[in-house]
């Protein structure tokens, strides 16, 4: 109870805040994850629409970028609109992604000569409303250019989301270097939920939120997008305290 | 073909069977009558060749190029600066002409290169079909073409080779002014305007029916902002005569006539019928750091060479505010900037890599889908990578296995999915079959793995490992 008194003093703070600062209040619309444990972490409750997030994969999801793929697509398949997504590297698989809960005909694909092109396409699309979301697979996001896509999603109030991928797993401290997105999510892989039989349960993250605007960094261990790109607490760990630190190990090497 | 030179009648054009029986061009007719008796003569039709090569001009206007123009007698002459990227770039632009004109019956060779004359000379002369000069090697690729090459009169070619010139070469490395003196000012002008040292125009042809507009100034302009503001000005008149007419643009050319007499072009194609200012002057002022001023532009022409019906519909108004803006129009400025739009869609394969392929974005939706029963990876291999594994046969997925030198071993597996070959695509697909694991090593990293072959009979595969995917 005293944590909820203390969070609407908080949110009132913050709205009094922007109204200072950026003049009429922008309408923010969040998009709740479904997991309480999560969205009472980040501000407002979910991930704030209108903004540029980061999310990039541990290990050798650095390079892959499969898990970070699939939990972009996630987001992207519950909110409204098409999906703008630019890459370098057309590796893309769409079946998994319809698995993920977006289908094959909300997803445009742009492929770039390089990553300035991605860049720019990035900002094209999210300064247009009529998209959902739009993703960008990039391995550099210098500041400058991250606040003027910040500013792009802000003005039109479409998420973007920046899939950092690397060509070399050594490549992924450039992780470390500030930017202007809102939120930086690590998206690691995990053994799978076991199952009573022989084979390969439903696929488990481990996200931490490296960064959050208003927010506390924090850890989660969840059960991969469903079919509608929603996520799951894993049974077994409902009724845990997320910071019981039973099962907080480093991140995969 | 036949046809007068002169007082002679000469031969000017043949088929292959013709030449190959040893008959050349402006060889006179009685002498080709005499080596093939049986020989079939017709009179050339010039102006009837003409025309259809000006047809042909006015199709590659709409399909290619906004500056086409008629080489006659037997070519077209293009400036495709700024046009090659709706067709992905400059080679995949030719071949696809070439292949097109097949299409209609047609053999055609092309060249392109800094220059007319070089192009030309190339297209007739050079030893490929299809050949792309990067900026600034004219000179390496022309100099051992022959004379022929150069559109001078067969006169003066005829003259150079009595005096023992055979390559364009050797022309190059003589002296001027002698050569001025004995053949005129022509051999020289040829030879500048094929090296790129003297400018060429192309005069473009135009369709009387032809919807656009344009602006003289009195003081040549270059800034970039003047150059927006008078675009948007043009785009404003030509959309009014579209409206006119009921027609949308589908590609539009905007033509900057230079003060040195160059002429500069901005190419923008919209994927469906537009007429719409805003959008058009978007498309158009976004590529303006294409084009290149040099001491001013003196005349600015904005045209449709390619216009559709487009018949306004009424919108639907609704009470609630949710104005969303179109995508086409972002889709279309990213596409006009050079990069690859599209969509997956689903094909009826059970193969993994033929199950997908690409559509144009604003194709309409693809209801097959894929089937879902089965986890999918969501990044698939471009190529499968082999791996060495440690398994069981025939059906047990591997114990461990080592992919890019990192050994794993195998925790959890599920499998295998038997993928058979598709024996009505080609032959050696008829009895060939993939088992597909999916595989969990202790980190919990997922992947795709599968073995060639039932791993019984090995007429089905060569009971490789391969990795084909990463799961998320």
């Amino acid at each position: 109870m005293h944590k909820r008194a203390e969070h609407l003093v908080v949110e009132e703070l913050r709205e009094r805040l922007e109204r200072i600062t950026q003049g009429p209040a922008r309408s923010h619309e969040i998009l709740p994850f479904g997991i309480p444990e999560m969205d009472d972490h980040l501000p407002g409750g979910g991930l704030r629409l209108g903004s540029l997030h980061e999310v990039s994969g541990g290990g050798n999801g650095a390079v892959d970028g499969a898990a970070s793929a699939l939990f972009s697509a996630g987001i992207a398949a519950r909110v409204k609109g098409k999906i703008l997504w630019c890459v370098t590297r057309p590796d893309l698989f769409m079946p998994a992604l319809t698995q993920a809960g977006l289908s094959q005909n909300r997803l445009i694909i742009v492929e770039c000569r390089d990553e300035k092109g991605v860049l720019d396409c990035f900002e094209e699309g999210l300064r247009c409303n009529g998209f959902g979301a739009v993703i960008g697979e990039v391995s550099k996001l210098p500041m400058t250019i991250s606040r003027r896509l910040q500013l792009a999603a802000e003005t039109s109030g479409v998420v973007g989301l920046a899939i950092r991928r690397w060509r070399h797993p050594s490549g992924a401290v450039e992780f470390g270097q500030p930017t202007a997105a809102v939120t930086r999510w690590r998206i690691s892989v995990r053994p799978s939920t076991p199952l009573p039989v022989q084979g390969v349960g439903r696929a488990r993250w481990f996200l931490e939120l490296l960064r959050c605007r208003g927010g506390e960094c924090a850890e989660f261990e969840v059960e991969a997008c469903d079919a509608k790109g929603r996520l799951a607490l894993p049974a077994d760990m409902v009724d845990r305290s997320i910071s019981s630190g039973a099962w907080q190990t480093s991140a995969t090497a | 073909m036949i046809g007068r030179e002169g007082n002679r009648r000469v031969v000017l054009a043949q088929d292959a069977a013709a030449i190959s029986a040893g008959l050349r061009l402006g060889m006179p007719v009685s002498k080709a009558q005499a080596i093939l008796p049986g020989l079939v003569v017709e009179e050339l039709d010039v102006a009837g060749d003409a025309k259809a090569l000006r047809e042909l001009a006015l199709w590659f206007l709409r399909i290619y190029a906004p500056i086409v123009a008629p080489d006659t007698p037997d070519g077209l002459v293009l400036d495709t600066t700024g046009a090659d990227h709706l067709h992905g770039n400059e080679q995949l632009m030719l071949t696809g002409m070439i292949n097109r004109l097949h299409a209609i019956g047609f053999t055609a060779r092309a060249a392109i290169a800094d220059s007319w004359g070089a192009a030309h000379a190339l297209a007739r002369f050079g030893r490929q079909a299809a050949i792309v000069i990067p900026q600034g090697n004219i000179s390496d690729a022309i100099a051992p073409l022959p004379l022929m090459a150069l559109r001078l009169e067969s006169r003066i070619i005829s003259d150079l080779k009595v005096l023992g010139f055979r390559h364009i070469r050797e022309l190059m490395a003589t002296a001027r002014a002698p050569l001025t003196l004995r053949f005129g000012p022509q051999v020289g002008r040829r030879l500048d305007q094929a090296y790129n040292l003297l400018s060429e125009p192309i005069e473009p042809i135009r369709t009387p029916d032809i919807v656009e507009a344009s602006r003289f100034f009195g003081e040549p302009i270059g800034a970039a902002e003047t150059i927006a503001r008078y675009t948007e000005k043009l785009v404003r008149q030509l959309c009014h005569r579209l409206e006119q007419r009921g027609l949308g643009a589908r590609r539009v050319d905007l033509l900057f006539h230079r003060v040195d007499s160059g002429l500069q072009a901005i190419r923008a194609g919209t994927s469906k019928p537009v007429r719409d200012i805003k959008q058009l002057t978007r498309l158009l002022t976004d590529r303006i750091d294409t084009v290149d001023p040099g001491f001013g532009i003196e005349k600015m022409v904005l045209t449709v060479t390619h216009a559709e019906p487009l018949v306004v519909g009424q919108t639907r108004s609704t009470l609630l505010d949710d104005a969303r803006a179109d995508i086409g129009e972002t889709v279309d400025v990213i596409i006009n900037r050079g990069h690859k739009v599209y969509r997956y869609a689903a094909v009826a394969s059970d193969v993994p890599e033929r199950s997908v392929q690409l559509v144009t974005a604003q194709s309409p939706d693809d209801d097959l889908g894929w089937p879902d029963h089965w986890p999918r990876p969501a990044r698939l291999l471009f190529r499968p990578e082999p791996i060495q594994t440690v398994a069981l046969l025939p059906d047990h997925p591997p114990r461990s296995f080592t992919w890019r030198g990192v050994r794993r071993l195998v925790k959890r597996a599920d499998g295998p999915e038997r993928v058979f070959g598709e024996w009505w695509k080609r032959d050696r697909e008829q009895s060939a079959v993939r088992d597909y694991f999916t595989v969990e090593d202790e980190a919990g990293e997922r992947f795709w793995i599968f073995r060639s072959g039932d791993g019984e009979h090995a007429d089905t595969g060569s009971r490789d490992w391969f990795m084909h995917g990463i799961f998320g």
